[in-house]
């Protein structure tokens, strides 16, 4: 029986070979294609050439959403660690409470946040003031923090909630401070939480295009729009170029942390 | 320090709710200001209820969660044990890479490509893009759920191992037998959690739907997104109130059915 070779074996995974082939390699060679070529197909480096053009808003974009994630982290963590700290019950019902938010639609909640801050809106009829918060940097930047957050929670809540409850015995038994016993063994173990969560705010709010839109009031362009845009005028060649520019820069950065991540288990395991 | 850490959890829950909240209590508003509330109708619950609009973008949306969370479970569990069987640590790796691009990807870009793939595909046959819509829609979605199912379904037969499969083998069961008599019982809590969150990715997507979308086949994301670009009225607001207390249901019966298991199982999925 076990003498069947090891392609036999793993027949199972061939429809999903086939499929993420077909459907997720081809397509990004395709939008490599496209980068490289005009609107009747012929090579061109133009698409690449104007990428430069488009440094300030991708810079904006960075920008916003690194101050975003930064928030969610400093917002996010202390809640994360309190919720892993609660009674077992009361846990699950916290964290059903956030992930109610989350499994409602982006859209909603973006819409949900521009009702209430709008010229007419929410807020200033409540305080009958005329407070101009859409269209500024802080109204975009409260959108990517209230959409993700939970992103932000979860992973880090995981991590905590798995860490040995005799850890923090241990460290203060040993002499350390209660802040000491934060910084050099929670903060460290909970390491890989904080990363793969600082990963599920960062691409998203990079990317998007809706929080801007609504929220930026139409003064705001970010990458996420500037795609949108070449999408709705049909100017795919250059779309693509700022896709597979995207693509790469993320996918890269996304790698060194996941590097920097499982070093840092693995440091811990041993 | 309990009290700080009670009243910092209930501020920032209550911070996230503020303005799921506010639109509960305009859906229900008189007027179709979204800022004062002038009393309480149902009357924009009636308008969208009247609109054929909205239930053939609930119908579409219900049909192909469905349809995609089903194939993507299908393909999803069957490379989940082909990538478990596989000896060959690089191939091992290049499949589970190549299968976390979408999920690592901003949706923007998953969307981007899967678009223009179809448009080439569109081209090459010779037929326009409204023919392949909902295929188009059913293949991303597909696509982009399976990293999430055989991210369920992996650690259970990585958990499971071989010795219950080898014993069914052993006493006389073909492979594929021992496989859905044996094995598939057993991890059915990830096969299930899988496609239940492949369900939810499904119905929840708005950004790759908007990309590889032709406009014959709306989905409620889409519908919502072009409600909120004309001039809105609570009726949308209507409409995601019914969405946010459907969620709430489910959200409730699957935790109390789930009993111990811990809610947050699917999440924090990017890792492993």
């Amino acid at each position: 029986m076990k003498k069947r070779n090891s392609l036999l074996r793993s027949i199972a995974a061939a429809p999903h070979v086939f499929w993420a082939v077909l459907f997720i390699v081809l397509p990004l060679i395709i939008v490599v294609y496209y980068a490289f070529t005009d609107a009747d197909g012929g090579f061109t480096l133009e698409n690449i050439a104007a990428l430069p053009e488009y440094a300030p808003i991708f810079l904006l974009s960075l920008e916003l959403s690194v101050i975003a994630t930064f928030i969610c982290l400093l917002v996010g963590y202390p809640l994360a660690y309190f919720i892993a700290k609660a009674k077992p019950e009361r846990q699950k019902l916290f964290i059903m409470l956030l992930m109610l938010p989350m499994w409602t639609n982006l859209l909603i909640r973006t819409y949900s946040i521009m009702a209430i801050f709008d010229d007419g809106g929410f807020l200033n009829t409540l305080l009958g003031t005329s407070i101009h918060i859409i269209g500024t940097k802080g109204a975009v930047i409260f959108g990517m923090v209230y959409d993700f957050l939970p992103y932000m929670v979860l992973p880090i809540y995981t991590c905590v909630s798995k860490i040995d409850k005799h850890m923090w015995e241990a460290a203060s038994d040993l002499g350390c401070r209660p802040v000491q016993v934060m910084t050099k063994v929670i903060l460290p173990l909970s390491m890989s939480g904080i990363i793969s969560g600082v990963t599920m705010v960062l691409v998203p709010s990079i990317s998007t295009f809706y929080i801007s839109q609504k929220l930026g009031g139409g003064t705001f362009e970010l990458i996420g729009d500037t795609i949108e845009r070449q999408f709705v005028t049909n100017a795919l060649n250059s779309g693509a170029a700022i896709s597979l520019v995207m693509m790469v820069l993320i996918l890269i950065s996304l790698s060194i942390m996941n590097k920097f991540s499982d070093s840092e288990e693995g440091g811990i395991i041993v | 320090m309990k009290y700080f850490s009670k009243i910092y959890i209930f501020l920032i829950l209550g911070i996230l709710y503020i303005p799921i909240v506010t639109l509960i209590l305009f859906s229900f508003n008189e007027s179709s200001s979204t800022a004062l509330f002038t009393g309480f109708s149902f009357k924009w619950y009636y308008e969208l209820f009247r609109s054929p609009e909205t239930f053939e973008a609930l119908r579409n949306t219900l049909i192909l969660a469905a349809s995609s969370a089903i194939i993507a479970t299908v393909i999803g569990t069957a490379a989940a044990e082909g990538i478990y069987k596989m000896r060959n640590k690089l191939a091992k790796t290049a499949i589970t890479s190549v299968t976390n691009i979408p999920m690592m990807n901003p949706d923007i870009v998953t969307g981007m490509s899967m678009m223009l793939f179809f448009v080439a595909v569109a081209a090459i046959l010779g037929i326009s893009y409204e023919n392949i819509g909902f295929t188009a829609m059913l293949i991303s979605h597909v696509t982009f759920c399976l990293p999430y199912v055989i991210l369920s379904v992996l650690p259970r037969i990585n958990e499971l191992g071989d010795s219950l499969s080898e014993a069914a083998l052993d006493l006389g069961c073909t492979p594929i037998q021992a496989f859905f008599k044996v094995k598939l019982p057993n991890i059915m809590p990830g096969v299930l959690s899988g496609m239940v969150m492949a369900f939810t990715m499904s119905l929840d997507d708005f950004v790759i739907s908007y990309f590889v979308g032709s406009s014959d086949f709306q989905t409620l994301p889409l519908l919502i997104y072009s409600m909120t670009k004309k001039q809105v009225k609570p009726d949308m607001y209507a409409l995601s109130t019914l969405i946010i207390v459907t969620i709430f249901v489910l959200l409730i019966i699957t935790n109390v059915k789930s009993g111990r298991k811990s809610a947050h199982s699917g999440m924090g999925g990017k890792k492993k």
